[in-house]
């Protein structure tokens, strides 16, 4: 059983058929690459999968169950984390509060233990900071656990949108251009980064990436958009000596 | 059925000052993307100047009406240049809070210079009503009428049809975009405030016409009526700025003579909250989907 | 390195324990002044009656803060959801013939109640909205709750009601104040807190770590609007007469102006400020007439120095002293 199936996946804005027709079916414990040129859905395809557009065409089934159709805070409660192109951090809490804010669903005290800051409060809390610790430790991010998340630098920011995606305890993790920005060293080193995740965490990922060498440096399969419909799909050798990506990589010759 | 049709054409011509206000706000929402809140009380600004202008110093009525807008104009690009260009890149919270910030500034500004005492200013407009039947239609009604008819009229083609027209709608879709292909960002935003302020202003000369008081918070509830207005009709549409506009005058006169005087305000902010609730983007405006 | 962690943590928890007594000390000794300035000789008879409504502005401002400053949406009906305690307290104390006290305790809960019950009612169908749309629809809800009271007959219309016992003294103020800080103080540290911070944030990315923002987003409204219900019950029983119009937008503005001057997000600001914008209109009877004057400059400035250019340069510049440097910023957490 796939842990994730996507059959004929689609969304229209307005005229504009931004997503059509995508199939995407992962194992559990894959490292699955989705790739394309600029504006070819792959973002859009991340939005649809944690319900942030609904789909207007297709199904979602994550573990055999359909997420179509409910919330993005349901989304991630079934199972599916990500993180953003354009970073998304709790800009001006610290970085311990960014990760157990993300432990949201697993350490619930009452809001009258809130309010009282009673034992089951301390005892949370507690249990909580020392997870988000251990959490950080992993990134190497736990000597900055009382910094602001907006002082960090811009590699650390993106493995701290790791770490709180990891937080809510996935099943499938979503990156979404987790190089983007980086130099070649910070990249390999993410390239490791990722590796281990997957190990430590027994996550299964989606990974979008332009980024062709961390591509097919790690993953397994790769999907191939183009215009919001599929391209190519297969191992990375496959995909990448395809005439057609590279045309739609490369322009026609 | 002559009460009724009498409280329509009220409702109409209190509607068609809502429409003016409201076109300003569309217009500084559309490009700005925030809630003027001084924009009601560039109106009461409008009618303090015109007061000045015409009673105090004794200008010919047509110099006050041109000065009053003139002074509005540039009051709003002022207050655009000092109080929001800084904020630009700031949470829209910072932003909304200057403004309401703004709005306070100029009424208590008035209310150091003119007291909080209402002050009576007879109307500068001379037309004699006409008679239909049984119905009397004010000469003030008319003016107000014809006014704001021009200025929705001129504005459209304006925003359609002109070079700094498309430039405005270039700016209100994507401002980065807009200014790679050369548009002055800045100059556009300013131009919308100084045509939105000088509408407050003609908005504000139909208004002390109408009710002939004036007091420093006067501008304040049409304000936010013609807010109310602009989301009414979808924001950022100029002929729906018009519609909700003239539609709300029309619900709140007919409320006020048929409901309540004190439930009329109710109504009005009733209709908002159901506008927003059942189609946010009001009668006339676009749907948008926020980009992630 | 784990252990350097663990002994963190026990410092931490010390920390809190001694944190906590000197809470509780704080607390009664805060009290002892209270009511040596209420009785004493220390303060003018005009003074000593600033006392109650200075409390009800920092119930007030605490609680509009957890709005504002903690969940970032900025609520302009503040004042309706105290106007409905400051009614429902009084019909309740006015049609009821308890012993004082108890009368007046059963008030204060139940306005906080009725006022929360609103301030949920509101925060449901608007939790679609957020931002400007949001501050909106807030500034209607209070417009609406003022000119549905206003027409009401057993509210007593435009008039109001007289005639309400005068309960509230500073025993009762200082009490409920103390509970209003701790209680606020309690939840903007706890999940619930991380919860509507991290949706001022970003509540795209809120919402994907599994946070319910609109669930979020009416409980914090609910919250507020059932401190100010309380603050609404002990403004009725001080002077003892209510209208309509006390309760009007420029009331509403009056506490975002507090909160902002005391800094979003930061409750000892927000009580610093409560107070001092209750005395100094007093205290400098000439700014009486600029009172407006004075609020229009909080709210501009206080906006202004958190534009980016000009709060990097304030950070630049090392010859200014701290507290300036902290105006106008983000704080977190802090009581």
């Amino acid at each position: 059983m796939a842990l994730l199936e996507v059959k004929n996946l689609g969304i229209n804005f307005g005229g504009l058929r931004a997503v059509d027709g995508v199939n995407l079916t992962i194992e559990e414990g894959q490292l699955y690459g989705l790739i394309g040129p600029n504006g070819a859905g792959k973002t859009t395809v991340f939005n649809l999968l944690t319900g942030v557009y609904k789909p207007t065409s297709g199904t979602i089934r994550l573990d055999n169950e359909s997420i179509v159709g409910k919330s993005s805070s349901q989304i991630c409660q079934t199972g599916i984390a990500r993180t953003f192109q354009n970073i998304r951090l709790f800009n001006n809490m610290t970085v311990l509060e960014n990760v157990k804010a993300a432990f949201h669903n697993e350490f619930k005290y009452s809001l009258l233990a809130s309010l009282l800051h009673s034992k089951s409060f301390s005892s949370g809390e507690k249990e909580m900071d020392k997870r988000a610790l251990d959490l950080l430790k992993v990134f190497g991010l736990d000597i900055y656990a009382d910094e602001y998340a907006c002082n960090l630098s811009y590699g650390a920011q993106r493995k701290l949108e790791i770490a709180r995606a990891l937080a809510t305890n996935p099943k499938l993790l979503l990156l979404d251009e987790p190089a983007a920005g980086m130099n070649p060293q910070e990249t390999s080193e993410l390239m490791d980064t990722i590796r281990l995740i997957r190990e430590r965490f027994h996550v299964t990922i989606l990974l979008i990436e332009h980024d062709m060498k961390l591509v097919s440096g790690i993953c397994e399969e790769i999907l191939v958009l183009n215009f919001g419909t599929e391209l190519a799909k297969g191992t990375p050798d496959e995909v990448l000596n395809n005439p057609e990506v590279i045309t739609a990589y490369l322009g026609e010759e | 059925m002559v009460r009724f049709l009498e409280q329509f054409i009220n409702g109409l011509s209190v509607g068609s000052v809502y429409a003016l206000i409201a076109l300003g706000y569309t217009m500084v929402y559309g490009i700005a993307r925030m809630i003027n809140f001084a924009h009601g009380d560039i109106i009461m600004v409008g009618a303090y100047v015109l007061y000045v202008c015409k009673s105090i110093i004794g200008l010919p009525s047509i110099v006050s009406v041109i000065v009053t807008i003139v002074f509005c104009s540039l009051l709003g690009i002022t207050i655009e240049k000092i109080a929001y260009k800084p904020l630009r890149k700031a949470p829209s919270l910072a932003v909304l809070i200057t403004a309401i910030g703004m709005s306070f500034l100029l009424q208590a500004l008035s209310l150091l210079i003119f007291g909080a005492n209402p002050i009576t200013f007879p109307s500068v407009i001379k037309v004699s009503p006409i008679y239909i039947g049984s119905i009397t239609i004010s000469g003030i009604t008319i003016i107000t009428f014809v006014v704001t008819f021009i200025c929705m009229i001129g504005l459209t083609y304006f925003v359609n049809n002109t070079k700094a027209g498309s430039a405005m709608r270039a700016a209100s879709e994507d401002k980065p975009a807009a200014e790679l292909m050369g548009i002055n960002v800045n100059r556009t935003i300013s131009m919308v405030f100084a045509i939105g302020s000088a509408l407050a202003g003609v908005a504000g000369f139909l208004y002390i016409s109408q009710y002939q008081s004036l007091m420093p918070t006067l501008g304040a509830l049409p304000g936010i009526k013609a807010f109310v207005a602009a989301v009414l009709g979808g924001i950022g549409s100029i002929p729906g700025a018009m519609l909700g506009g003239i539609m709300l005058g029309v619900i709140e006169s007919l409320s006020k003579a048929y409901i309540s005087t004190q439930l009329a305000d109710a109504i009005v902010f009733g209709i908002l909250v159901i506008v927003l609730i059942v189609k946010p983007s009001g009668l006339l405006g676009k749907n948008s989907i926020e980009k992630v | 390195m784990e252990k350097k962690a663990s002994n963190n943590m026990n410092l931490k928890n010390n920390k809190n324990f001694n944190k906590k007594i000197i809470a509780v000390v704080g607390i009664v000794v805060g009290y002892i002044l209270i009511s040596l300035l209420a009785n004493g000789d220390l303060l003018s008879r005009q003074f000593k009656s600033l006392i109650v409504p200075a409390g009800i502005n920092i119930i007030l401002a605490v609680s509009l803060n957890l709005t504002v400053g903690f969940l970032g949406e900025l609520s302009l009906g503040h004042a309706g959801f105290m106007s409905i305690g400051a009614y429902t307290a009084a019909l309740f104390t006015l049609n009821m013939n308890l012993p004082g006290p108890l009368e007046f305790m059963i008030a204060i809960v139940l306005a906080g109640l009725i006022a929360g019950l609103f301030g949920y009612l509101i925060g449901v169908p608007v939790l679609r909205l957020r931002g400007d749309y949001l501050a909106i629809v807030t500034l209607a809800f209070g417009e609406i709750i003022r000119s549905l009271i206003n027409s009401f007959k057993f509210t007593g219309g435009a008039i109001g009601l007289s005639k309400i016992p005068r309960y509230s003294n500073y025993t009762w103020v200082y009490v409920l104040v103390i509970l209003t800080i701790l209680l606020s103080y309690n939840f903007v540290t706890s999940r619930y807190g991380r919860a509507i911070k991290s949706i001022r944030e970003n509540y795209i990315a809120a919402e994907t770590i599994g946070i319910k923002v609109s669930r979020y987003k009416t409980l914090t409204f609910a919250i507020a609007a059932f401190f100010a219900g309380v603050a609404g019950a002990l403004y009725s029983h001080n002077f003892g007469i209510l209208r309509p119009s006390d309760f009007d937008y420029n009331k509403s503005i009056e506490i975002l102006v507090i909160v902002v001057l005391g800094g979003m997000g930061s409750i000892r600001g927000s009580v610093i400020a409560a107070i001092l914008l209750t005395i100094l209109p007093e205290a400098l009877r000439a700014v009486n007439e600029f009172r407006m004057l004075l609020y229009a400059i909080v709210l501009i400035i206080m906006m202004l120095l958190r534009s980016p250019d000009l709060r990097a340069k304030i950070e630049e510049n090392e010859k200014l002293p701290k507290f300036i440097k902290n105006f106008g910023k983000i704080k977190e957490g802090g009581i």
